[in-house]
C-alpha cells in the first residue's frame, strides 16, 4: 500500500486512544494534589422553594479540617453566573429556588471535615408554594420566556381546509448528561493576584468570564485550561461555571489550591438536563398524507434560570419541520419556570425536542390513514420551489433527504424486511416486530450569529515539531485528533510530529463553546489559517534551499515531513531543515489563525433570517421487537447513513453517528427522571436512572457515512457530526409504534409517550389490543 | 492504638493489611478498614487510571481485576469494582490494575484492541472496561454470545454506543495468550483472609474458623455480618456512614461450598458467578436469573447469602429459590435449624436470624427433568438494573394433565417475596390448559397489592406478574425448564424462547 499523502479522510486511532486504555489520561480529579490544596462541600437547599431566613456558620467552622464556609456574602464581584440572562445567583441569598441549589460551600482539608462542616451549618428556610412540572408552571403562569414564534402562511385557514385534521399533545422527558466524568475544577493560585483554574468544561472562556465577573477581577488574572472532558454531552457548557467558581472564590480566600469536585448524586441532583417538553399541535393532511398546516405550541421546563433555554426553545421551534416542508405553519413556544435545576445544553440542544413532535405527528398520521410510514414521510421531503422555505424563511438548498432515504431503503432492504415483519407479527401473539425509517435534517451554525468564530495558534518549533492550540475542548468527540489531520495535512508534516495541547484561554482567548456541533467547522478553519499562515512563510526559505526560483516556488509541495516539486519528488528537502533555516534566516515559526461563519443572520422579532450555514442530514432504519407481556423491546438491528459531507476523519465521525444514536435511544427509552411531589430528583444515580448498557446496543448495527456528499464552503468539504445523529433515534420510536400497532387493528393512533419504557409499552399494547 | 482483643486464639490476631497490588506485596497498618480499595488506589498510591464514576458498583469506572479461585479450583482475573470493596476484603489477594497491564512498551491485547476498535472516546470509563476484557482475555469458559454482554454490561460507555466495544471484546476474549499474567497466577492463589482489627470504636474482624465467629460474637452480638459488601459497602460509599462493627465471613471457607445431590447445597457464601457456574446444568431457572441479576463485578464479589439476608422485596433469588422449594440452614453455637425460605423472610427487609446465627446456605431439591420450572426478572433495562417484577414458577403435572404442585413467587410485587396463594389454588386439581391458567392469573389480582415507585407503577406490576404466569406456560409447553437463549440480550418472553405460537 501506498502511504498516504495526508492524515485527511483517514481511518485515524483517536489521538488519546492508547493513552485512555492504560490510564494515563489525565482527567482534573486525577490531577496530582498541589502542595496544601484543600477540597470542598456544598452547602444546599432541601426544599425545592424557600424563603432564606438564616446562615450561621459558625459551628461549621469549629469543625476540625474545615478551613472556611463562604456565602453570598463573601462574593468580591457580582453573586451571579447567569451566562446569558443574569438571574442565577451563585449562592442564594434570600430565596432558594430549587432542591439542591447552593447556599453555601464548605473549604476543607478533607471531604469528611467538609461533609461534617456542611453538616454543622444552620440553615433556617420558611417553605413557598413550588411548581415542580411544565403543567403545574402552566396553571399558575409561571414562565421565564413567552411567545417565541416562526409563522409563514396562513395556518388557521389551511387547518380549517384540510381534508384530514387531527390534535394531540406529545410529551418527551427530560435526561441526564450522564458524562462519566462529573463536573470538577481545580483552581491554583498564582502570583498577581491570579489563579489558574483546570476545569472539566466545554466553555473555558466563559468560565474565565463567569469567575472574572464573581471575583470582581479583570478576565487576565484568569487562566483556564481543560485538559480533557470525560463527556460533555452540553452538560459541561454553562453548568462548570458556578462550581468553578466556588474553586476560584475558595482559593482567593484561603490562598491555597482549592477542587470542586461532584459526586455522582450531587452531580445528577443538582446540575440541569435536557429540557422536558410538552407540545399540543393541530394539524392538517391531505387523505393520501400530504402534509398541508401546522400549528403547534411548545412548553419547555427551563427550571428555575434562564441558562441557554431561550436558544434551546428556539432551535426546538427550528426543527419542527425536520426534513418536511409545511405550506402553512405557526409554532410558539414558552418557557415555564419551575423549582427545579436550570436545565440547559444537552446534543442536539432542542432540536430533537422539535423533531420528535413532527416525527410523532407522521407516525400518527400514518396510523390514521392506513398508509405505510416510509412513503408518508418521503413525499413530504423539502424539495424543488416553492417547496423548499423553513419555517423560518431559510431557504433549503440540497436537501440530500430523498437521495439518503433511497441510498438507505435498499442497503437496508426495506421492503423485503417489512414483509417479513408482517409474517412474523402474523405468526406470534405475544411477540411483535416493528420497523420504521426516519430522516434528520439539522440545521447547524450557533442560532446567536456572533458565536461562530473560532481562533488557533499553531507553533513550529525549529526542528520542525509542532504544537497546535485551538479554541476548541476535547469530550471524547474526537476534535483533536480532526484538528491534527487538518494542522499536519495544511503543514505537511506526519500527524505524530503534532502535539495537540490543553486548550487554554492563555493561548487562543475569546472562544466559543465546543458545542452546537460546530468545533471542526470553526475551529478547522481557523486551524487551517494558522497553519497556512506559517507554511507559507516557509515556502521561499524551502525554495532557497531547493534552488527553486521565482513563480516555481508556488508549486513546492509539503507533504509527510517533505518539501518538493511536484515534478522533481526525488529531490525533496526534509521539513525540519526548511524550519530550521527559517529559524536561522529570523523568520517567525508560529502564527494565529481565525475564522468566523459568513453570512448568517436571524431576526427574532420577524422570525425569519437564515440562521444556519448548512443543514446535516441523516437517516435511519430501526427494527425493534416488542414483548406484549412485558412491554420491554429489543432493537434487532439498525442501519443509520448520516452526511457528514467529505468527511474529515471518517473513523472518528463513525463513532459520533453511532453513540449519538445509542444516547437518543437512551433519551427516548430507558432513560427516565422521576421529581416527586417536594422537588427531589428519586433517580439520582445508575442505580435508579439506566443509561443505555452493553446489551442494549443491536448486534447488527450498520453504520455509513454518504459518500461523495462534499459540502460547499465549510472545511475540506466536511459537515457537523456532533448532535445530529442522535436524532436517527427516533426511528426506534416509530418502529416500535409500528409494533405496538400490529397488536391491534389496522386504523388505529398508537398511543405512546416518550420515554417509551417497558410501562408506557405495555400499556399502549394493551391500548392497542382492546376491541 | 490498636486495642488487641483476647480471642481468635487458633489464630494469632492480624491487624495489619496486606495484600499483593500489581506485583508488590504491601503492608498498611494507618488505614481504616472500611477504606475502599477505589479511594486507597487513588488517593494514598496516586494510581488513578481507576476512576470513580458512581460509587455504587453501576458504572464499572473503578474495576480492577482480583485473583480469585476460579470454577476449576485454578486461579483466574476476576474483574470487580474497586468502590465497592473494603481493603480487608483483598487480603491476602493479589490486586491488577490498569497501571499494570503495559508491560514496558508493550501493550496488553485488551488495551491494544480498544484503541485499534476506537472503543473509547472521552476515556473515563475505558480503564474499567480494558479491566473487564482483561479478565475476558483469560477466560476459558466463554461459549455464547451473551457472555460477552454479561461480562461488559457492568462497564457503562456513554460515548460510543457500545458498538467498537464490542469489537474490542470479540477481539481479546478467550484468547488465552501464554503471556506474564499467566505465568503469575500459580504464584498469585489468595492466601488466608484472617484479619482483626479493633481500635478507636471500629471493629473489623474475619475469622477463618466458626469458633473464632462464635468468640467475635460473644463479645459484639450487634456486629453486623459483611460477605461481598456490594449492599452494605453503599452505606459507606453514599451515604458517608461507617458502621462501627463488621464481622466479614469471607475467611469461612464451609459457606463457600457448592454441593450437588438430590438436595444441593447452595453455600450462603457461594459469590453468584460461581452459582452461574454451578446452575448452568442442574438449576436452569436459578442460572437464567442469575443472567440478568446483575453486572460480572458484582456477582464475582455478591453472594447467596448476601442476596437472601438484605431480604430486599426486589431481591432476585428469592422468587426462584421459594418456587424450587428451597429450605434455609441457620447455625449458632447452640446448633443448627432448618426453615422453609420463605418463612426466613419475616417482614420488609427483616429476617428469621436470632442475634449470633448465620445463614449456613440453603438446600434446594434437584429439578426432575419433567417438572415446569422458570425465572423472570422484568426491569426498565435489561441488564444490571432492579426488578420491578421477579418471579419463580414452578408446576408439576400429572401425566392426565392435572396439576398436582404449584409454587408461584413473586418479587416486587409486596413487602417481602411472596407466593401467590391464589393463583396457586386456581391451578392446583386443575388441568394444565391455557383456560386454567387465565383464570389463575385472574385470581393473582387477590394476591397482592404493590407499591408504585420509579421501577414501575402498581397496575403496571400487576398486570406484568400476570402475564408473566400467562409466558410461562407458554413458556414451559415447548420446553419445561426454557433455558437461556444463547443470543444477545433477549427481552424474556420474547420468541428467542418461544417459538411455538
Amino acid at each position: 500500500m501506498t502511504e498516504p499523502t495526508s492524515p485527511l479522510r483517514q481511518a485515524l486511532l483517536h489521538e488519546s486512544g492508547l493513552k485512555h486504555a492504560t490510564g494515563e489520561a489525565r482527567y482534573v480529579d486525577d490531577w496530582p494534589a498541589p502542595p496544601g490544596m484543600l477540597v470542598a462541600q456544598v452547602v444546599t437547599s432541601r426544599v425545592a422553594h424557600a424563603k432564606l431566613q438564616r446562615v450561621d456558620a459558625s459551628a461549621a467552622l469549629a469543625v476540625k479540617g474545615v478551613v472556611a464556609v463562604l456565602t453570598a456574602k463573601d462574593v468580591p464581584g457580582t453573586n451571579d453566573v447567569g451566562p446569558v440572562i443574569h438571574d442565577e445567583e451563585l449562592f442564594a441569598h434570600d430565596t432558594v429556588r430549587f432542591l439542591g441549589q447552593s447556599i453555601a460551600v464548605v473549604i476543607g482539608e478533607s471531604y469528611e471535615a467538609c461533609r461534617a462542616g456542611v453538616a454543622a451549618v444552620k440553615v433556617e428556610l420558611e417553605a413557598l408554594p413550588a411548581v415542580l412540572s411544565i403543567d403545574q408552571a402552566i396553571e399558575h403562569q409561571s414562565y421565564l420566556s413567552r411567545d417565541h414564534r416562526l409563522t409563514r402562511g396562513d395556518s388557521k385557514a389551511a387547518l380549517a381546509n384540510a381534508p384530514v385534521r387531527f390534535q394531540g399533545e406529545v410529551v418527551t422527558g427530560g435526561q441526564d448528561h450522564f458524562y462519566l466524568e462529573t463536573q470538577c475544577t481545580l483552581a491554583i493560585p498564582e502570583e498577581g493576584p491570579a489563579l489558574r483554574l483546570i476545569s472539566s468544561t466545554q466553555h473555558p472562556s466563559e468560565v474565565q468570564t463567569i469567575v472574572a465577573h464573581v471575583l470582581g477581577w479583570g478576565r487576565h488574572q484568569l487562566v483556564v485550561e481543560v485538559p480533557r472532558m470525560g463527556g460533555g454531552f452540553g452538560g459541561k457548557e454553562t453548568q462548570a461555571a458556578p462550581y468553578a467558581a466556588m474553586a476560584a472564590l475558595g482559593a482567593l480566600k484561603t490562598g491555597r489550591p482549592v477542587k470542586v469536585w461532584l459526586n455522582r448524586d450531587q452531580d445528577m441532583m443538582w446540575t440541569g438536563k435536557r429540557h422536558p417538553f410538552k407540545t399540543r399541535f393541530d394539524v392538517g393532511f391531505s387523505t393520501d398524507g400530504q402534509l398541508l398546516a401546522l400549528e403547534a405550541e411548545l412548553f419547555a421546563d427551563a427550571g428555575f434560570s434562564t441558562d441557554l433555554s431561550r436558544a434551546i426553545l428556539d432551535r426546538a421551534l427550528f426543527h419542527i419541520d425536520n426534513g418536511y416542508f409545511i405550506p402553512d405553519v405557526t409554532v410558539t413556544g414558552h418557557l415555564a419556570k419551575t423549582n427545579l435545576p436550570s436545565n440547559t445544553a444537552f446534543r442536539g440542544f432542542g432540536g430533537p425536542q422539535g423533531m420528535a413532535v413532527i416525527e410523532d405527528i407522521m407516525s400518527r398520521a400514518a396510523e390514521r390513514l392506513g398508509l405505510e410510514a416510509s412513503a408518508l414521510r418521503r413525499k413530504n421531503f423539502y424539495g424543488a420551489a416553492p417547496r423548499n422555505v423553513t419555517p423560518f424563511w431559510q431557504e433549503v438548498k440540497d436537501c440530500r433527504l430523498e437521495r439518503l432515504f433511497s441510498e438507505l431503503l435498499s442497503t437496508s432492504e426495506y421492503t423485503r424486511r417489512l414483509g417479513e415483519v408482517a409474517g412474523f407479527n402474523q405468526a406470534h401473539r405475544h411477540a411483535k416486530r416493528g420497523l420504521a425509517i426516519t430522516p434528520v435534517k439539522f440545521g447547524i451554525s450557533f442560532t446567536t450569529s456572533f458565536l461562530n468564530q473560532a481562533g488557533a495558534f499553531v507553533v513550529v518549533y525549529a526542528d520542525g515539531s509542532v504544537q497546535l492550540n485551538h479554541g476548541g475542548t476535547e469530550m471524547g468527540q474526537g476534535l483533536h485528533t480532526k484538528m491534527l489531520a487538518v494542522c499536519a495535512h495544511e503543514l505537511g508534516v506526519r500527524p505524530e510530529r503534532v502535539r495537540v495541547m490543553t486548550t487554554a484561554t492563555d493561548k487562543v482567548p475569546n472562544t466559543s463553546a465546543t458545542a452546537a456541533s460546530s468545533g471542526s467547522d470553526l475551529n478547522g478553519f481557523a486551524v487551517k489559517h494558522a497553519a497556512e499562515t506559517v507554511r507559507e512563510r516557509l515556502r521561499p526559505v524551502a525554495a532557497k534551499l531547493l534552488g527553486v526560483a521565482g513563480d516555481a516556488a508556488k508549486a513546492l509541495v509539503f507533504e509527510n515531513g517533505r518539501v518538493f516539486l511536484p515534478s522533481t519528488p526525488a529531490q525533496a528537502v526534509p521539513f525540519e531543515k526548511v524550519t530550521h533555516e527559517a529559524y536561522l534566516a529570523q523568520v517567525s515559526l508560529s502564527a494565529t489563525g481565525y475564522y468566523r461563519t459568513p453570512d448568517i443572520h436571524f431576526d427574532r422579532a420577524t422570525g425569519r433570517g437564515k440562521p444556519f450555514h448548512y443543514f446535516a442530514y441523516g437517516a435511519a432504519v430501526s427494527e425493534v421487537e416488542v414483548s406484549g407481556l412485558t412491554g420491554e423491546h429489543r432493537l434487532r438491528r439498525v442501519d443509520l447513513l448520516a452526511d457528514v459531507g467529505a468527511s474529515l476523519v471518517p473513523s472518528i465521525d463513525k463513532g459520533q453517528v453511532e453513540g449519538a444514536f445509542i444516547q437518543g435511544w437512551g433519551w427516548l427509552t430507558c432513560e427516565e427522571l422521576r421529581v416527586d411531589d417536594k422537588g427531589f430528583l428519586r433517580t439520582h444515580s445508575p442505580d435508579t436512572y439506566k443509561v443505555p448498557a452493553f446489551g442494549d446496543a443491536p448486534v447488527d448495527f450498520r453504520v455509513a457515512l454518504l459518500e461523495n456528499a462534499p459540502q460547499d464552503g465549510t472545511i475540506h468539504g466536511s459537515k457537523a457530526v456532533g448532535e445530529p445523529p442522535l436524532m436517527l433515534a427516533l426511528s426506534a420510536v416509530a418502529a416500535l409504534r409500528h409494533a405496538v400497532s400490529a397488536f391491534g387493528k389496522p386504523g388505529r393512533e398508537v398511543v405512546l409517550p416518550m420515554p417509551c419504557t417497558p410501562e408506557t409499552v405495555l400499556f399502549a399494547v394493551e391500548a392497542a389490543r382492546r376491541p | 492504638m490498636a486495642r488487641r482483643a483476647q480471642l481468635g486464639q487458633s489464630l494469632p490476631p492480624m491487624n495489619t493489611l496486606r495484600f499483593n497490588l500489581n506485583g508488590q506485596w504491601i503492608e498498611e497498618s494507618g488505614l481504616a478498614p472500611t477504606t475502599t480499595l477505589l479511594r486507597y488506589l487513588r488517593d494514598v498510591r496516586g494510581l488513578t487510571g481507576t476512576k470513580e464514576g458512581c460509587a455504587e458498583g453501576d458504572c464499572g469506572a473503578c474495576s480492577v481485576a482480583v485473583v480469585e479461585n476460579g470454577p476449576d479450583g485454578a486461579p483466574a482475573y476476576r474483574a470487580v469494582n474497586a468502590c465497592l470493596l473494603l481493603l480487608p476484603m483483598v487480603q491476602g489477594k493479589h490486586v491488577v490494575t490498569v497501571e499494570a497491564l503495559k508491560q514496558g512498551e508493550a501493550y496488553h491485547p485488551a488495551q491494544q484492541a480498544m484503541a485499534a476498535a476506537l472503543g473509547s472516546q472521552c476515556g473515563y470509563c475505558t480503564p474499567g472496561i480494558v479491566m473487564s476484557l482483561f479478565e475476558a482475555t483469560y477466560r476459558k469458559d466463554l461459549k455464547q454470545p451473551w457472555q460477552l454482554d454479561d461480562q461488559l454490561c457492568g462497564n457503562l460507555c456513554r460515548c460510543t454506543g457500545y458498538r467498537p466495544i464490542r469489537d474490542a471484546a470479540t477481539a481479546v476474549a478467550g484468547t488465552c495468550p501464554k503471556d506474564a499474567f499467566v505465568a503469575a497466577l500459580p504464584a498469585s492463589r489468595p492466601t488466608s483472609m484472617a484479619f482483626h482489627r479493633e481500635d478507636e470504636g471500629q471493629l473489623f474482624v474475619t475469622p477463618t474458623t466458626f469458633d473464632e465467629l462464635w468468640a467475635v460474637l460473644d463479645e459484639h452480638p450487634d456486629a453486623r455480618f459483611v460477605v461481598g459488601g456490594t449492599d452494605l459497602s453503599l452505606e459507606i460509599t453514599k451515604r458517608f456512614q461507617v458502621p462501627p462493627r463488621l464481622i466479614s465471613l469471607e475467611g469461612l471457607s464451609e459457606l463457600h461450598t457448592l454441593r450437588e445431590g438430590a438436595t444441593h447445597l447452595l453455600g450462603s457464601g457461594a459469590t453468584l458467578s460461581e452459582l452461574e457456574d454451578f446452575s448452568a446444568a442442574r438449576l436452569p431457572p436459578v442460572h437464567r436469573m442469575l443472567r440478568y441479576f446483575a453486572a460480572r463485578q458484582i456477582k464475582h464479589r455478591g453472594t447467596v447469602g448476601g442476596n437472601l439476608c438484605t431480604a430486599s422485596p426486589i431481591g432476585d433469588l428469592p422468587p426462584v429459590l421459594i418456587s424450587l422449594g428451597a429450605t434455609a440452614v441457620l447455625r449458632s453455637r447452640r446448633g443448627e435449624r432448618r426453615l422453609a425460605l420463605e418463612d426466613f423472610f419475616t417482614g420488609y427487609r427483616k429476617t428469621a436470624l436470632e442475634p449470633k446465627e448465620v445463614l449456613i446456605g440453603v438446600e434446594v431439591p434437584a429439578l426432575p427433568p419433567t417438572t415446569r420450572a422458570a425465572a423472570y426478572k422484568v426491569s426498565k433495562r435489561r441488564e444490571l438494573d432492579i426488578s420491578a417484577v421477579s418471579a419463580g414458577m414452578l408446576v408439576e403435572v400429572s401425566a392426565a394433565n392435572v396439576v398436582t404442585r404449584a409454587r408461584l413467587a413473586f418479587g416486587g410485587m409486596a413487602a417481602t417475596t411472596k407466593r401467590a396463594a391464589h393463583a396457586e389454588a386456581a391451578l392446583l386439581g386443575q388441568a394444565w390448559t391455557e383456560a386454567a391458567v387465565e383464570l389463575a392469573a385472574k385470581a393473582m389480582a387477590n394476591d397482592f397489592t404493590p407499591m408504585s415507585d420509579h421501577r414501575g407503577s402498581a397496575p403496571y406490576r400487576s398486570l406484568v406478574a400476570a402475564n408473566l404466569l400467562r409466558g410461562f406456560f407458554d413458556e414451559t409447553s415447548v420446553t419445561p425448564q426454557p433455558r437461556l437463549a444463547p443470543g444477545h440480550a433477549a427481552t424474556v418472553l420474547t420468541h428467542e424462547e418461544v417459538r411455538h405460537d
